[in-house]
């Protein structure tokens, strides 16, 4: 696999450095243990990875001297003659460069000097800046800003310190007592006895009772309140371990190494923060002491009870968490105490204001009204008729608003085309309230047409069930009242008889649907006995009874289900039964000049068609190519609509006039036989009407003359004589397959079937293929002299049969030899795609007789079906091109075989009793036969 | 266009067999070059399609997800899809690296004959026994076609496509070629039905052999014939043909077992190469060099010309 390996290089990606080819009979060299692996620096000697610090005493060669021959003080010079001046040595003189370096004793790397070490922070800022860190989306995101901390305090820093503020006090009158409460923490050691008297609370706590009087406190620092919404699911406060504690911490701890001034405050005040600062690393009462950690004091934190309040009362003023609660009591403190004392010293220049500021006014909220409920509800939108106007006024009323006048319309109500007015722009089509007037004239005459049918078909349905429901109902007494008040309530609305005349729910009995319509007009009249003046007197008791009732019912249904059922429904968006169908403009012209063309070898004009065609929008798009056609929308072939039924769409008849130098584009009449929705003519037509040519042709163009002018131009009652005929023919099609298993199943198939089956010849093929050609042509067929013989009014239910017995091409196998000449090239249009070649895969040798035979039987297989009208046939009737394409997968070899025999062997399993080890037998041997 | 200079051509022929692969996937439907032609794909009956380095003789890989034997495969320009159509009317993009099913459209109602991607590899072409070639967006998941052309009569056998062109060959004996710039349909009648279709490389010519033995060349714009080849043997199968690397030749593939070149301007008979027996059922031309892909029962066989020195020992 070495080639596998050397070739999938290719396509790989390597990472690293590949070793280097061995040389020729070199063997592998052996790793390097790993005891014997050495680090050196870089120059070159051996590093040492014990001693104290990195590196620790390796300062010398070897742990002895800087150098092999031992120590030897490079810069002896020599105080003889010039005198060595003292040069003073620091002690990085003595000192490796490894304890210069980054993790060194000594580092020589930028460190931040003690005016940046944030002696002079703003710990209320920093707290914040903690508070935001921990919240923050990015932990640490604020890890620069307490890097880079500005050496400078605000002014307004100066300018508190000036007056006697305090890092760690509250701004604010000086209070006289401390709360007993806030006691420092228990855990935090306090350092240090001289603390400045005004800010103490050391003196405080050693006596809780002894208050002199004339001590006053600054008011407790102010935590900022955190107005972080809990995401988390952790318990209230809690906060999981955050590493970027330790990082915070170490800041602390610059704080407390360098600052001793300041530490007794910060302690004192006992705040968070510098908690935290004192324990480096993570800290916390589930954790126990971290390597790093200095104190190990704090592990198993004792929690006293004077940390909780036991009281339930309100909470101090100045506690810090006015903020939060805003207790009444400090608020009106502030406001009694106008004088505020500070903390004594007053700034030059600078005097106590005489007046307070005047306060912020607040704006109460609106008050809702009593009724107001926060849901909007919409009023139903009505437009201004005549008849709802009373409507739209209550509407409106009850919006609040009265009727006003068009003119005075603000902004807000105007809607678009008043807008539009405005702004001078041309109105669109008039103030069209329904779409139907967009619709052309013709489309809306259309649907009107198709409205009052669905009307119709509608009311029909209603009026029968309704006469069926009176009826079983009509032995009841009050029924025939009921149904006259009904009626008479109905029609007395007035509306019925509006569109009455539309309306005929007894269209398929003339007679009767006149009595109705003479009944609408006495009802009109107003006429009570009008339904008696009508019915046909000689109708019997029971009858009138009846119509009487099913008149009564249809008026009163007509107006309901007017107004109901079309407000209901809407129209199919395509009209599925339209004698119009959609036909390729440019046909494909005959082939028959052109194929004597191509034995003329005459390429060329004769043989090429050009035809507009349209490529879709994203199809240019994707081949980076302009639209050619930028403002059409159509796509492919241009199509026109041309009659349905039209003989002329099925047939492909050559035009007997045509020149040989007839192009599609040309305006000779057009041949029709283009696609078909239902099916695609196929080149079977062609060849077929060539073979016949003689026959069909001057068929047709008797045909052609009796008509006259071409179908589409024939008179429509023409017309529809065809549809009905076709139509029954068409469904016999499709009905075929659905009783053909009963003509074909039960017996067995005959002799000369397995004869055409397993007796393969040649000739025998062509005509087989010729059958085929009959056969999936014979729908068409069917068509065509059906419609032949509509004007002779032959009954259609048999025209396929007849066209079978009438064509005298397919139905035997027996070879025609003359014909088999004629179509000798012919059968290389095989209705097949020409096979797929190499049957067998397992059997490679016989490939190309057993394609052959195998075609050959999926030919027969096919007339088989034809003739016995298989279930199979279902497909090969309603589709030519399926058929083919049954074809065409019968004609797949080897793997798909033994499926194709097994196909088959079912095939005739319905039908016959061979075993399928007879076929397959058979089929076996078949090549053999054959050669 | 190179057409034949005067000096010695047969020495170009790939007429020296290099290698036999043994495919191992039943019959092999399809053999095609990818586009730089250093890699060639098999489609087999057995439902797989395989990638292979022909020269070397080693198989990449193998992509399974047909539900039928794979008729026909294109590699895109970038060898990072492959697309291919078979007997389970389903068109299927790959990708080459994973092996995995990209895109599945089933849209054709029969067998798809015959694949092509585009040149940007934006679509799938695929022409079906259903008479209608789809094509497919390869980047949208839309399961309905760009657009169908469906106007032959009969079962496609081959597409191709050029830069703004698409050559269809049909059952039904008619070459179309929808030029997309002009908006324009040409359809060449030929009478006999066609199994293959090929731009020549100068994009002048079309080549188009039918069942009725002949290949004929047929001038792209006029339609006319410039040249007609006979003397194999094609009545009945869906066989390839191509012109040689530099357009100098016509290579078919005929049923008696051989592959026939003919010089393509004097139309004569310049080789007939035999492969053994059977039918040789596709062949791919090399698109740069005189290298042959023939493809016969379930193997397929590389030929170069005689000059021809394989490199290294690989293989």
């Amino acid at each position: 696999m070495a080639a596998l390996d050397s070739d999938s290089e290719e396509d790989l990606v390597s990472y690293g450095t590949g070793l280097e080819p061995l040389e020729e009979g070199e063997r592998p060299k052996k790793p390097i243990p790993l005891q014997d692996q050495t680090v050196r620096d870089e120059k070159g000697r051996y590093k040492r990875f014990h001693g104290a610090f990195s590196g620790g005493f390796s300062a010398g060669y070897f742990n002895t001297v800087g150098s092999k021959e031992g120590w030897t003080p490079s810069t002896f010079i020599s105080s003889r003659q010039n005198r060595a001046d003292k040069s003073v040595l620091g002690p990085e003189d003595f000192m490796d460069e490894e304890d210069l370096s980054e993790f060194g004793i000594a580092p020589k790397a930028i460190v931040t000097t003690d005016d940046f070490a944030s002696k002079t922070k703003d710990r209320i800022r920093e707290k914040a800046r903690q508070l935001a860190a921990a919240t923050a989306p990015i932990p640490g995101a604020t890890l620069l800003d307490d890097l880079i901390t500005p050496a400078k305090l605000s002014v307004g820093f100066e300018l508190l310190r000036k007056m006697g503020w305090k890092e760690g006090q509250g701004v604010g009158p000086r209070v006289k007592r401390r709360p007993r409460r806030q006691k420092p923490d228990p855990g935090v050691k306090i350092y240090g006895c001289a603390l400045p008297p005004g800010s103490s609370e050391g003196s405080e706590e050693e006596d809780d009772d002894y208050l002199p009087d004339n001590v006053t406190f600054a008011p407790k620092d102010v935590t900022p309140v955190d107005f972080t919404p809990k995401d988390n699911v952790h318990g209230l406060a809690y906060k999981g371990l955050d590493p970027h504690q330790a990082l915070f911490g170490t800041s602390g701890e610059h704080l407390n190494l360098f600052s001793g001034g300041s530490e007794g405050t910060s302690n004192l005040l006992g705040d968070i923060g510098l908690n935290k600062g004192r324990k480096l690393g993570i800290s916390g009462q589930a954790f126990g002491v971290g390597a790093l950690e200095e104190e190990d004091d704090d592990i198993y934190a004792t929690e006293t009870l004077s940390k909780y309040d036991t009281v339930l009362k309100d909470e101090e003023p100045g506690d810090g968490l006015y903020g939060w609660t805003a207790p009444k009591q400090y608020k009106s403190q502030k406001e009694s105490e106008k004088d505020l004392r500070y903390i004594g010293k007053i700034l030059d220049g600078f005097s106590l204001a005489s007046k307070s500021l005047s306060s912020k006014k607040i704006y109460p909220p609106p008050e809702l009204p009593k009724d107001y409920r926060p849901v909007h509800y919409f009023r139903p939108v009505v437009t201004a008729t005549s008849e709802n106007s009373h409507l739209l006024q209550v509407l409106s009323e009850s919006a609040g608003k009265a009727a006003q006048d068009p003119g005075t319309h603000s902004r807000h109500q105007l809607n678009a085309c008043k807008r539009a007015e405005l702004l001078g722009e041309t109105p669109v089509q008039s103030s069209a309230t329904s779409v139907l007037e967009f619709l052309s004239q013709k489309d809306r005459e259309r649907i009107k047409e198709l409205k009052q049918a669905t009307d119709l078909k509608a009311a029909q349905l209603k009026a029968r069930s309704l006469a069926q429901n009176a009826s079983s109902s009509r032995l009841q007494p009050s029924s025939p009242d009921l149904g006259h008040c009904s009626w008479r309530m109905a029609l007395g609305a007035g509306t019925a008889t509006t569109r009455a005349s539309n309306f005929k729910p007894f269209a398929k009995d003339p007679e009767k649907q006149k009595r109705y319509e003479e009944f609408l007009v006495h009802v009109k009249k107003g006429q009570k006995d009008a339904l008696e003046h009508c019915l046909d007197p000689s109708m019997t008791e029971w009858e009138r009874g009846r119509e009487r009732e099913e008149f009564a019912r249809a008026a009163q249904l007509y107006v309901s289900s007017h107004s109901t059922l079309s407000s209901r429904f809407t129209h199919a968006k395509e009209e599925d039964d339209s004698d119009q169908v959609e036909v390729p403009r440019d046909q494909e012209n005959d082939v028959n000049d052109k194929q004597s063309a191509v034995k003329m070898k005459m390429f060329g004009k004769l043989t090429r068609d050009t035809f507009e065609w349209h490529p879709d929008k994203l199809l240019c798009k994707r081949f980076n190519v302009p639209d050619p056609y930028p403002d059409s929308t159509l796509v492919g072939l241009p199509r026109v609509k041309r009659d349905k039924y039209s003989v002329f769409n099925f047939l492909t008849l050559p035009e007997t006039s045509s020149s040989p130098t007839t192009q599609a584009s040309s305006d000779k009449v057009p041949q029709h036989r283009g696609p078909d929705k239902s099916r695609k003519p196929s080149r079977w037509d062609t060849s077929k009407q060539e073979k016949k040519e003689d026959s069909i042709s001057e068929f047709l163009s008797l045909a052609r003359s009796k008509v006259g002018p071409p179908k589409q131009e024939s008179s429509p009652i023409v017309n529809k004589e065809e549809e009905h005929v076709l139509e029954p023919l068409s469904n016999k099609m499709v009905n075929k397959d659905v009783d053909s298993p009963t003509e074909g199943e039960g017996s067995r198939p005959s002799m000369d079937l397995f004869k055409a089956i397993f007796a393969s010849s040649s000739d025998e093929k062509s005509s087989s293929s010729e059958d085929e050609q009959g056969d999936s042509e014979d729908d068409q067929e069917g068509t065509e002299e059906a419609t032949f013989r509509s004007s002779q009014e032959i009954d259609l239910g048999e025209t396929s049969s007849l066209a079978h017995a009438s064509e005298p091409v397919h139905p035997e196998p027996t070879p025609f030899p003359i014909q088999k000449m004629e179509i000798d090239e012919r059968e290389e249009f095989g209705p097949r795609l020409p096979p797929v070649f190499c049957p067998n895969a397992r059997q490679k040798l016989e490939i190309p007789q057993k394609g052959k035979h195998k075609k050959n039987k999926e030919k027969h297989k096919n007339k088989k079906e034809h003739r016995r009208k298989k279930e199979k046939k279902k497909k090969h009737k309603k589709h030519k091109h399926k058929s083919k394409q049954k074809n065409k997968k019968s004609e797949k070899s080897s793997s798909s075989e033994s499926t194709d025999s097994s196909d088959s062997q079912s095939d005739e399993e319905g039908t016959t009793d061979l075993s399928p080890q007879e076929l397959l037998r058979r089929l076996k041997c078949l090549p053999l036969r054959r050669q | 266009m190179a057409f034949p200079e005067p000096k010695p051509r047969g020495p170009e022929l790939p007429r020296k067999l290099l290698k036999t692969l043994d495919c191992g996937q039943g019959a092999v439907r399809a053999v095609r070059f990818n586009v730089d032609g250093n890699y060639c794909l098999t489609c087999g009956s057995d439902k797989t399609l395989k990638l292979w380095n022909p020269l070397r003789g080693t198989l990449l890989r193998t992509y399974s997800g047909h539900g039928y034997e794979v008729l026909d495969a294109a590699g895109s320009f970038d060898n990072s899809n492959l697309c291919s159509g078979g007997g389970d009317k389903a068109v299927v993009l790959w990708d080459v690296a994973s092996g995995l099913v990209v895109r599945k459209f089933r849209g054709h109602a029969g067998k798809v004959n015959t694949v092509q991607f585009n040149e940007e590899a934006t679509l799938i072409l695929s022409g079906s026994i259903d008479s209608s070639i789809g094509c497919w967006g390869c980047h949208s998941w839309r399961p309905e076609p760009v657009q169908t052309l469906n106007e032959a009569r009969d079962g496609i056998s081959s597409v191709k496509v050029s830069d703004h062109e698409v050559l269809a060959g049909s059952v039904d004996g008619r070459v179309r070629r929808y030029d997309l710039r002009k908006g324009q349909l040409f359809s060449d009648y030929v009478g006999s039905p066609i199994t293959c279709t090929c731009f020549s490389r100068d994009g002048q010519c079309t080549l188009v052999p039918s069942l009725d033995s002949t290949l004929r060349l047929l001038d792209k714009d006029t339609g006319e014939l410039p040249g007609e080849y006979t003397g194999h043997q094609n009545k009945q199968y869906k066989l390839d043909c191509c012109l040689s690397e530099r357009d100098t030749h016509v290579v078919s593939c005929s049923e008696d077992g051989k592959v026939f070149f003919w010089n393509l301007v004097e139309g004569s008979l310049a080789l007939a190469l035999p492969m053994g027996v059977g039918v040789v059922q596709s062949l791919a031309f090399h698109p740069t060099e005189p290298c042959l892909l023939t493809a016969m029962g379930g193997r397929i066989q590389c030929w170069r010309e005689e000059a021809y020195e394989a490199e290294g020992g690989a293989g």
